[in-house]
């Protein structure tokens, strides 16, 4: 996918929390998006997946704008898939009901042809035997890998994750990571908000370093999180990594 | 032990020591002149019981009302929420009762007292139910309505799909008891002159002196319409149970 973002301005009340933000990668699978808490990864996040409009600005992935009117975003938001930190999944239905539910009340498939397209998947990720459970009876890393499965489901075009491992430990960080890995694999495009520099590392096509509502690094992995010439990035990594 | 045998001994025992406590007492029981007025009873129950639905029906929806003024962002529409709510549960139910037919009803020309005690009853107890459904409503985390937003379902769909079916649960043991404050409370519907229950019961011991055994199966009676909406809501509460 190609992005380009130009002038991202994002305001909530009196405060600014994009400033401008520009960022145009190459045809990347994996883009991810590094930086400090409040520096405006999450916002951006949650504008390039339509949930929120920003104030000023234009997103273009591929070519085709962003829109800007609620309808719109709506059937944007139905073409991609996104999953957050947590609570995720909804608490009074399985996790087979979660899954077949956008299947069945937004892409009008029926019940039977919606169990047909989860069934491998579900196989695949070694979930079949937990698709009966409620959420509250799976632990964390079960629930956000159904909920990365019911963003998936849809066959979207792209998927957003915001930090969906940073309220795991790290054995189900590491499910999460290994599931996200394999979807790399396979094809799936992502943008992915992240403090795991390890993973970053790996599977990252390009790594967006988004601080004070800018994005004030841009490259490849190894370059932005290793070698980086910007004293504000250099100084981050330099403290996390250590 | 069951809990239904230690429920069924503790009231066995709470029942024998009231049984105690009265026969040491020189009453002179007089069941005979209250069961001549069993009728009256029976009449007053009905009122109570037809009140009551009435009543909860009127005030869940006053209370749906109330809360989506209260969660408004247009500052009218909530200020008319708020003031409603503040009124109402910070005076009396018998000033709401006395004011509003005595008051309110008469300067409107509303006349009929069943009527009147009714919607007082219900918008009394619908600012309670307002307070409860607001509550419920911020229980649910925002990552709900964003992951609803983000799957691509309507607001409808969200609201349908997700937010009540969860609302829903979370507040259904604060509306039981709502509802079995309401049917308790609809007993002050008496001081309006309202045929109820209690008035009966208060009529039958102005006509027979006989103070206990008018009073006693008043609050059974009672007890036979709390119990079983407590229960109901227990077993409800059990079934519909997700732990979140």
């Amino acid at each position: 996918m190609l992005l380009d973002i130009h002038n991202l301005v994002q305001r909530f009340g009196t405060t600014t929390v994009l400033d401008g933000l520009a960022l145009q990668t190459g045809d990347v699978r994996a883009l991810v998006l590094v930086g400090p808490s409040g520096g405006g990864k999450s916002t951006l996040l949650r504008i390039l997946a339509g949930l929120d409009v920003p104030v000023a600005g234009s997103v273009a992935f591929d070519g085709e704008q962003l829109p800007r009117d609620e309808p719109a975003l709506r059937e944007y938001r139905r073409t991609v898939g996104t999953v957050f930190q947590a609570y995720n999944l909804f608490p009074h239905l399985t996790a087979l009901e979660n899954l077949l539910m956008p299947l069945i009340h937004v892409h009008g498939l029926s019940q039977s042809e919606a169990r047909a397209r989860v069934r491998e998947p579900l196989e695949r990720f070694g979930l079949a035997d937990h698709a009966h459970k409620r959420p509250a009876e799976l632990s964390g890393g079960q629930k956000q890998r159904i909920a990365i499965l019911r963003a998936l489901v849809v066959q979207p075009k792209r998927l957003f994750l915001d930090e969906p491992t940073s309220a795991l430990d790290p054995e189900m960080t590491a499910e999460v990571l290994e599931m996200i890995g394999e979807l790399k694999e396979l094809g799936t495009q992502f943008v992915l908000v992240t403090h795991e520099m390890g993973f970053a590392r790996r599977a990252a096509d390009e790594v967006a370093f988004v601080g004070d509502g800018r994005v004030l690094a841009h490259g490849p992995p190894a370059e932005i999180i290793d070698r980086s010439d910007v004293p504000r990035v250099r100084s981050f990594f330099a403290r996390i990594l250590s | 032990m069951p809990r239904w045998l230690a429920h069924t001994i503790v009231v066995i025992l709470f029942a024998a020591l009231i049984a105690l406590a009265f026969s040491r007492v020189d009453y002179a029981w007089n069941w005979a002149g209250v069961w001549e007025y069993r009728q009256k009873f029976l009449q007053g129950f009905g009122v109570t019981v037809a009140l009551s639905l009435a009543s909860l029906v009127a005030s869940t929806l006053i209370g749906i009302v109330a809360a989506v003024l209260l969660g408004s962002k247009n500052v009218m529409l909530e200020a008319v929420g708020r003031v409603y709510v503040e009124l109402i549960r910070g005076t009396p139910l018998l000033v709401q009762l006395l004011l509003g037919f005595y008051v309110v009803a008469s300067a409107v020309g509303l006349e009929n007292r069943y009527v009147v005690g009714v919607l007082v009853l219900a918008l009394f107890s619908g600012a309670y139910m307002a307070e409860i459904f607001r509550g419920g409503l911020a229980a649910i985390p925002q990552t709900q309505r964003d992951s609803a937003r983000a799957i691509g379902l309507t607001p409808w769909q969200s609201l349908r799909l997700v937010i009540l079916p969860q609302a829903v649960r979370l507040v259904l043991p604060a509306v039981a008891g709502q509802f079995v404050s309401l049917i308790k409370d609809s007993s002050l519907l008496s001081v309006i002159a309202v045929s109820e229950f209690t008035l009966a019961a208060q009529e039958v011991n102005s006509f027979t002196y006989s103070t206990l055994e008018s009073y006693l199966p008043l609050a059974a009676g009672y007890l036979l319409l709390t119990l079983p909406l407590s229960a109901l809501s227990r077993l409800l509460e059990r079934r519909y149970r997700y732990e979140m």
